[in-house]
């Protein structure tokens, strides 16, 4: 069982609900995925006066936990004002705190993120920081209040896996305790699997699944992948080697020759 | 036989004239004092590409959209059918394969073509998609034709039809077993419960140097962007979607995506006037695919979102059938989400 703040999810899945063809299509890709959980990107003009509504409430109708994103905020402030309005919106304490730094790569202002992480933790926000695998960044949002963390696997919207393997790792040994949601850059279902065989808690994953050609089909191969991982993870994987070993003895074979 | 169609925007006029066209008498009731007024269709791209809109669109949308490259030609003298144009920058080209594999009916272009189709593009890109057999329009004059026309046929258009009017009219239009279109785009959701707004805003620019003659997309992983040529030297630059059915004004964000587009697609921008700014919220359903329903005997055309040019030649054909002749078309009027998007 996934534990994230109060919550216990059986799917390690979250998925994120941007640039689907359609909301139809995106509710479908939900289900399909198991997630229990889902982001929910909000611009400060569909929030202010109800103007997003129809969308808001087919986010609703989904029936899993939402996770109001602070996607596209440059700043502490912005980023803040965000979570007050997700925290309207949905009337959840949850938030997906992102203080971009950098338009080109979307790389977090981690020195803005942990000063947002703390300011809203002091509000009483259970925080999801966006992150890069930095130890040290990771233990001043520990400090801050956050109690899950969600390491980049690579940019936004950059398919590209996980970029650091042993940035990863070593974030991962660092604090095993930690809840960790492996969040960016995840582009096909195989890297999912890596990041959960390798320990993380869960990924999140949305522009691999919305912009395939089939999301739906797409949601439930990453569904598969992130159970697999995680049943691997469970069994121990072996320890890979330099040299072939044989997994028949040789021993009792009969000399030929 | 007499209808009354509610609604001028481009769904309500291209039912208006279908009906007119097959000898029905048509008044159709608008809400604005003029045309245009308060519609989402005064602020379309206007462009007719079935081809394209695959991208991202259902099966459905390219199906339907076919008919409009023969239906305005045919109504409309200023529709140009000189295909389309899909550019990226040199590091979004892995969006240009994705467009690719997305469509079809469309021709790769190299640097050579394109100036040779485009010469004040030449120079700037090295690919190309061309789509050679997609259209463009300019909606306002399309709107304007598509009024004269039912003039012409006998048909009327009452403006500032307040809610009043529209309720005294149809009743007695029912009462008398005469038929009632609804088009009223996102008003109809005080029945159309599912119906939602998707923000859009645009702009016109007047830039005289750069001649362009067919649209042309630029593609983004955020910030998709197209330009349509609207002779004189006038573009339009669109679009974006916002989920928010408030048509307030664009936001700095938004005016500076548009323009940031159009400046990389050719620097004269920087030098174009701009004209207007517009802002409109097309209505949609959930499945992003339009609707012709039946509800209490009242016809209902509506869900065109971003397709509204495109789809309402095929939709007004099917409305006009079901007008006169009651029957059913799984393809629009199944209200099953699923079944429509295979029909």
């Amino acid at each position: 069982m996934l534990r994230l703040y109060d919550a216990e999810l059986r799917s390690r899945l979250l998925l994120g609900t941007a640039r689907y063809p359609s909301p139809s299509i995106l509710t479908e890709a939900v289900k399909a995925s198991g997630a229990q959980a889902v982001t929910v990107s909000l611009r400060r003009e569909s929030g202010g006066e109800r103007a997003g509504q129809g969308f808001w409430s087919i986010i609703r109708d989904l029936g899993v936990r939402v996770l109001p994103n602070t996607a596209g905020c440059h700043s502490v402030k912005e980023a803040v004002t965000t979570a007050h309005m997700g925290r309207e919106v949905f009337g959840t304490s949850w938030v997906k705190l992102e203080v971009i730094g950098e338009d080109e790569t979307l790389q977090p202002d981690v020195f803005g993120l942990v000063e947002a992480a703390r300011v809203l933790c002091q509000e009483g926000f259970e925080v999801f920081p966006y992150t890069t695998e930095d130890l040290i960044v990771a233990e001043r949002l520990l400090e801050a209040g956050c109690r899950v963390l969600m390491p980049w696997g690579s940019p936004i919207g950059s398919g590209r896996g996980l970029n650091n393997l042993f940035g990863l790792k070593a974030l991962r040994a660092r604090f095993p305790d930690v809840p960790m949601v492996v969040d960016a850059g995840i582009g096909v279902p195989s890297h999912a699997a890596q990041a959960v065989e390798l320990g993380f808690d869960a990924v999140l994953i949305n522009t691999a699944v919305s912009q395939a050609r089939d999301p739906v089909g797409m949601a439930g191969a990453f569904a598969q992948a992130v159970a697999a991982g995680r049943a691997a993870y469970e069994a121990g994987p072996m320890e890979p080697r330099d040299l072939a070993v044989p997994s028949t003895p040789v021993i009792g074979k009969a000399f030929l020759g | 036989m007499r209808a009354i169609v509610l609604g001028a925007g481009v769904a309500g006029l291209t039912c208006a004239v279908e009906l007119a066209e097959r000898g029905v008498a048509v008044e159709v009731l608008e809400r604005g004092e003029r045309l245009g007024a308060g519609c989402c269709s005064w602020y379309a791209g206007g462009m007719l590409a079935p081809w394209c809109e695959r991208e991202s669109a259902e099966p459905l949308v390219a199906t339907l959209g076919l008919e409009s490259l023969a239906w305005w030609p045919a109504r409309f003298p200023g529709t140009r059918l000189r295909g389309s144009l899909v550019v990226a920058h040199g590091r979004d080209t892995g969006e240009l394969r994705q467009f690719a594999r997305r469509t079809e009916r469309y021709e790769w272009l190299d640097a050579g073509r394109i100036a040779a189709l485009e010469p004040d593009l030449a120079g700037r890109f090295s690919q190309a998609l061309y789509f050679p057999e997609e259209g463009h329009l300019d909606p306002r004059a399309a709107l304007d034709a598509l009024a004269g026309r039912l003039t012409a046929l006998g048909g009327t258009i009452r403006f500032a039809a307040g809610a009043n009017d529209c309720r005294e009219v149809t009743l007695s239009a029912e009462t008398a077993g005469n038929a009632v279109i609804d088009c009223r785009g996102l008003e109809a959701r005080d029945v159309l419960h599912d119906l939602r707004g998707v923000k859009g805003e645009m702009l016109v620019v007047e830039l005289p140097d750069v001649s362009l003659s067919r649209p042309v997309r630029v593609l983004h992983p955020r910030v998709p962007v197209y330009i349509v040529p609207r002779g004189d030297g006038h573009y339009m630059i669109g679009a974006t979607m916002i989920e928010s059915d408030q048509p307030t004004r664009i936001t700095a964000r938004s005016l500076l995506e548009l323009l940031g587009a159009a400046y990389a697609l050719h620097p004269a921008f920087g030098e174009a006037q701009i004209l207007e700014i517009g802002t409109g919220v097309r209505p949609a359903f959930p499945d992003n695919l339009p609707r012709v329903s039946r509800i209490g005997g009242r016809l209902y055309v509506n869900g065109l979102y971003r397709h509204g040019f495109l789809l309402a030649p095929a939709l007004a054909r099917q409305a006009a059938g079901q007008v006169l002749a009651a029957g059913h078309c799984l393809e629009v009027m199944n209200a099953d989400s699923r079944q429509r998007r295979l029909a």
